[in-house]
């Protein structure tokens, strides 16, 4: 079943297209992953999906529904969470309260609340840090809450803005198992990843941008044959 | 790992220190028996101020501490309050007991009318759009003639002590007793609000809107929440004040330094605690009675002066306010690590 279906959807910053006619689908229980150099658009298209940056033109489809023009709350209120590339934990709250808040969403009472937080916090390996402030805890640690915090409202659609990125290479492993574990709860990922090791690894299928255009969508192993994809990025990964 | 979750689970919602809990039953029996030691009228004068501020800050703090919205014309729900049970009282001899609701919910109107355009506008933004707002209400009060404009309200007085009409003539110790219930009503609202659902929510507007609205959480709507909750907790201390003094005129009850004062108090003892405004009455509301008698009229800034100084010092050296001398694990809900 589809889950997600993102048609023709633009926007344009003064005389920038940061999105330029995208159209993807997206199935139920599959992970999407973005690829892209630096400025191809991919968080903007996070923004569109989520209502944070209203798109210019385009349909924006969750299930059945047409989410276009809605507010972030309510998009999130059916079901789509999202985590941040700029991460943006709750600094002043400790990690059992940022988490409690998004289990507020379906837990009315504050115990059933408080329970539910940590069975996710359990879930991120984070349950020894639960009392510790947010600004406390490692970048690693609070990719992890974040996670944890967009779980809570138990979404559908999970968006992951660079789960890996700013972290160091020993914390990536457990991230990117992290990311394979959330897949078996069911839910369906988006996520943006600079690592293509990774997104080869975790992805059903992948789309490629490139300066706010899609230039290819398909399997991970169609994505690394794809010349414009080599060209465009790939390549210059690999120079890199 | 599975037992680790179920001794986490089986951890108290609460860090409930028996210690802090003894000390506040005791300190709460002391504020009911203070009168019956026989404090002088100046005393309990000064104990209705700190109540009275404490409450006011108390306000502040929803908006500002819980919600991060700061607000510079608080003053005009103190001076709607104040109208209000002054006004139906003369006008149609309406108890202020019921009065006060009346202002409460006019407060609450006029926030949401306030709220709607004015929180659209974020940091200082917002701020000096209230402080527009806190001055306009003064300007019209002051050329209202219903209400006195600006020679404003002299309370009929009741020929005796009257609990109906709210108005003690020959001692202050009931006004004591009023202000304290209302003190503690307004310190342990607000305490359950800092530990309800409500007040999670308000905490992540403030720490993060962006996060907040990926949470479900309509932003807008719960900074307005918040504003109307703030301006209900302020406009009794209005009636109550104005049953206290019986006169009351614009340029008292509508008075720019009552909104900058709520701030320096709750700044002073500690912004987003539910201690901070007793603490900062505490301390703020002393220093300025004392400085009004010893000084008198000519040493009328010198409170302001302490004021300054002392809101220097926490800037630099204790940015959280007073309340962070005490050790976290005591007055916070945060757990042992």
């Amino acid at each position: 079943m589809k889950i997600l279906s993102v048609e023709n959807l633009s926007r344009s910053f003064g005389g920038i297209k940061a999105n330029d006619n995208i159209s993807f689908q997206l199935e139920e229980g599959d992970i999407l992953g973005i690829i892209g150099p630096n400025g191809a658009g991919k968080s903007t298209l996070f923004d569109l999906i989520t209502g944070y940056t209203k798109a210019d033109t385009g349909i924006v489809k969750f299930f059945d529904k047409n989410i276009f023009g809605l507010s972030p709350d309510k998009i999130s209120n059916l079901g789509v969470g999202r985590t941040f590339q700029k991460l943006k934990p709750f600094a002043d709250q400790t990690l059992l309260e940022n988490v409690m808040i998004g289990a507020f969403v379906k837990e009315k009472n504050i115990k059933k609340a408080r329970d539910r937080a940590l069975e996710i916090i359990d879930f991120v390996d984070l349950l020894e840090k639960r009392h510790h402030f947010a600004k406390e805890l490692s970048t690693g640690q609070r990719k992890r809450l974040e996670m944890a915090r967009a779980m809570a409202i138990e979404p559908k659609l999970l968006l992951m803005d660079e789960v890996t990125g700013g972290v160091d290479q020993k914390t990536i492993p457990g991230l990117v198992d992290l990311i394979k574990k959330l897949k078996k709860t069911g839910v369906t990922i988006i996520t943006i990843e600079h690592n293509i090791n990774i997104i080869m690894e975790i992805s059903d299928n992948v789309l490629a941008l490139d300066q706010g255009k899609s230039i290819a969508f398909g399997s991970p192993r169609e994505i690394q044959k794809n010349k414009q994809v080599i060209d465009s990025y790939l390549g210059t990964f690999d120079a890199a | 790992m599975e037992s680790k979750l179920i001794t986490a689970k089986s951890e108290p919602l609460w860090n409930t220190n028996n210690k802090v809990i003894s000390i506040v039953c005791a300190l709460i029996v002391l504020l009911f028996a203070l009168p019956l030691f026989g404090l002088n009228s100046f005393y309990l004068h000064l104990f209705i101020m700190i109540f009275m501020h404490a409450v006011m800050a108390q306000s502040w703090n929803v908006i500002a501490g819980f919600s991060g919205q700061i607000s510079l014309g608080h003053g005009a729900f103190f001076g709607i309050g104040a109208y209000a049970t002054s006004f139906f009282y003369m006008q149609y001899g309406i108890t202020p007991w019921i009065s006060i609701f009346f202002g409460m919910f006019i407060s609450a109107i006029f926030a949401v009318l306030i709220g709607i355009p004015m929180l659209r506008l974020s940091g200082h933004y917002f701020a000096i759009a209230t402080l527009l707002i806190g001055i306009s209400f003064q300007v019209v009060f002051q050329r209202w003639d219903l209400v006195g404009a600006a020679s404003g309200l002299w309370v009929t007085m009741t020929p005796e002590d009257s609990w109906i009409a709210l108005q003690f003539h020959s001692s202050k110790i009931p006004y004591y007793y009023v202000f304290l219930i209302f003190f503690l009503i307004t310190f342990f609202a607000v305490w359950l609000l800092s530990r309800s659902k409500l007040g999670y929510r308000l905490r992540a507007v403030r720490d993060d809107p962006q996060a907040a609205l990926s949470l479900c959480i309509n932003v807008s709507n719960y900074k307005i929440i918040a504003y109307v909750i703030s301006a209900m907790i302020m406009a009794p201390m209005g009636s109550l004040f104005a049953q206290y003094i019986l006169i009351i005129d614009p340029d008292r009850v509508f008075n720019i330094e009552i909104s900058i004062i709520v701030l320096l108090i709750t700044v002073l003892g500690g912004i987003g605690n539910v201690w901070g405004p007793i603490i900062g009455a505490s301390i703020l509301i002393p220093i300025s009675e004392y400085s009004r008698i010893y000084l008198g009229g000519t040493g009328g800034a010198i409170d302001l002066i302490f004021y300054g100084l002392i809101l220097m010092i926490i800037c630099i050296f204790k940015p959280n306010g007073l309340i962070s001398f005490i050790p976290k694990d005591i007055l916070e809900r945060k757990k042992q690590r």
